[in-house]
């Protein structure tokens, strides 16, 4: 309970020294967020800059800013003007979630079963063709992965859609393609893990006593393996956000990864420090979740 | 270590079809620019958007630019950021990683710490900001990349400095009265230097990869220069029309990357025998 008490305020102060960073790295940036391709006339500039709290000192914006987070109010959008970033990601966030969440699984079971396939025969044909397999899916990024899917399931056979949103069969493509890439790295992963389990003692005893195999590898192996690949799976969701990002982009969903880089390139500031926020959060909160079920499934490092 | 080298990149078939085939890339993106007759930027107006043919062996894009000479330059943009950003990588991990290992204790456990923090960070998020904050830029992006790439060299140079440090020789040189320097610049940096390189071998095709997102999104590398990325961007959002304008910078990519990985992996079994396994 302690253990988990002194978790939580670390991640709350992680949380509010990212904040802070932020908020510092995008104030004392040079160039302001009215800076369009025309000049505004000066008193609209001044006029925008005090509705906006711009023309106060910054401890005092920085304050300003500290007090509406708490209330979980993110600001208004910079270049959206009828939009606040809440309204922004509260549309934008269900659908990122969504794909995310569903590439992830997708990409752990497609993993553990090309892994443990592998596994199995260590050295024969199977584990080689797979293995084989797997070394290309690593060096395929998503930026191919989602254009070339589109090209061949949507352009050329023309089972699905190839964009926008509707009917559920428009989030298929997406999540296959934000899976894929990490499918294959999983699978590497989970091979290893499963080939060092079948080596341990208890296993080798479990099999000289003829337990059938599928019970071995469901009570004895998999238990074990799944240790390195939980503290694995906090970079590989910092990854999949990434995937998720570029296949918005692809197959035009409104989710907050789209809204992160039109941001971007509108120097939209409030905007992109507000997703920012959502995303840190969602890692530090997922890393907590995967300490736990760390500790949980190995007792080794259970104090 | 130079016979295991060796041993490694020519040792077998494979090997030698690797290192074969990292050569004839490394020399396509060197010579195709002055061979194909043709100008990156070059517009040919009787083939625009035009399939591969005799006078333009890879098509031309939307443009009418030389697919074929636009790759090859966007290979040179793009190892040439990977290299760069990988030498920043381990400028920063090997002293960060060592400095840790050596000292120990709270010190380490502080500075690992903040290696995990970073580490669960999402690199887009970085160069995300980076870009709000300073605009596209092109060099901006090597930093960053190498800020973001240096976490592995620098747990895997400390794990190994740890090793070192409690090994017996070290304690006998310094029962010997070798001082602090020596230990480290003939003890620790010798045995660091080939895992060292060995990650760095693995974090160029990492790098290849990361550098290939922001340009693929319009936030790195900007035409009309063109990196990897940049081009199979391009290429997505033709493809319908001009498949090829996708198809071939995706293919030298993944080669380049496959090939890389394969070699980076058969080097770390070999001059790495701690962690083949793992």
């Amino acid at each position: 309970m302690r253990l988990i008490a002194r978790r939580l305020v670390t991640i709350g102060l992680t949380f509010l020294v990212i904040v802070t960073l932020i908020f510092l790295l995008l104030r004392l940036t040079p160039g302001g967020p009215f800076d369009g391709e025309r000049a505004l006339p000066p008193e609209v500039e001044a006029n925008l800059r005090a509705a906006y709290h711009l023309d106060k000192p910054l401890v005092e914006q920085y304050g300003r800013y500290l007090a509406s987070l708490l209330q979980g109010d993110l600001g208004p959008s910079f270049r959206q003007k009828d939009f606040t970033v809440n309204e922004l990601v509260a549309q934008g966030l269900p659908v990122s979630l969504m794909v995310g969440a569903c590439a992830l699984v997708l990409a752990l079971f497609l993993g553990m079963l090309t892994g443990t396939l592998a596994a199995l025969q260590p050295g024969q044909l199977i584990d080689v063709a797979l293995m084989g397999l797997i070394n290309l899916g690593l060096a395929i990024p998503g930026i191919i992965i989602a254009p070339i899917c589109v090209l061949v399931f949507a352009v050329l056979l023309g089972w699905l859609p190839a964009g926008g949103v509707g009917t559920p069969q428009h989030y298929l493509l997406p999540i296959i393609a934000a899976a894929l890439p990490y499918a294959a790295a999983i699978a590497r992963l989970w091979r290893g893990a499963v080939l060092e389990a079948l080596g341990e003692p208890h296993v080798l005893t479990a099999r000289a006593k003829g337990l059938p195999r599928s019970r071995l590898l469901l009570r004895h192996v998999f238990p074990v393996a799944a240790i390195p690949l939980v503290s694995w799976l906090s970079p590989l969701a910092a990854g999949l956000l990434t995937g998720t990002v570029v296949v918005e982009q692809v197959f035009e969903l409104p989710g907050i990864g789209r809204y992160f880089v039109q941001a971007a390139i509108n120097r939209d500031y409030t905007l992109v420090m507000g997703v920012a926020l959502v995303f840190a959060a969602m890692i530090l909160v997922f890393n907590f979740c995967v300490d736990m079920a760390y500790r949980l499934l190995d007792p080794r490092i259970r104090i | 270590m130079t016979s295991r080298l060796t041993q490694t990149l020519f040792g077998s078939a494979t090997a030698w079809v690797m290192t074969a085939l990292l050569c004839s890339i490394v020399v396509f993106v060197m010579m195709v620019p002055l061979l194909s007759g043709w100008e990156a930027e070059t517009v040919d107006w009787d083939a625009l958007e035009s399939p591969p043919s005799a006078s333009h062996w890879f098509g031309t894009d939307l443009a009418g630019r030389d697919l074929l000479t636009r790759i090859a330059e966007g290979g040179r943009l793009s190892l040439g950021i990977a290299i760069l950003s990988t030498a920043i990588s381990v400028l920063i991990g090997v002293p960060y990683g060592a400095l840790a290992g050596y000292l120990g204790g709270r010190v380490d456990q502080w500075m690992m710490r903040l290696v995990d923090t970073l580490y669960a960070l999402p690199f887009i998020l970085v160069v995300i900001l980076l870009v709000v904050v300073v605009g596209r830029n092109t060099w901006l992006l090597f930093a960053g990349l190498g800020a973001v790439y240096w976490l592995d060299i620098a747990r895997i140079v400390r794990g190994q400095t740890l090793r070192i440090r409690s090994a017996g020789y070290i304690a006998a040189a310094r029962g010997m009265g070798a001082s602090t320097r020596w230990i480290v610049l003939r003890h620790l940096l010798p045995n660091v230097a080939g895992i060292a390189l060995v990650y760095a071998t693995l974090t160029v095709p990492g790098i290849v990869l990361a550098e290939s997102f922001p340009s693929f999104l319009g936030l790195g590398v900007q035409e009309p220069a063109a990196s990897w990325g940049v081009l199979i961007a391009d290429g997505a959002a033709n493809m319908e029309a001009a498949p090829w304008t996708l198809l071939y910078p995706a293919f030298f990519l993944v080669v380049t990357v496959w090939t890389l990985n394969m070699l980076g992996d058969r080097l770390r079994d070999a001059l790495d025998p701690h962690l083949a396994h793992r």
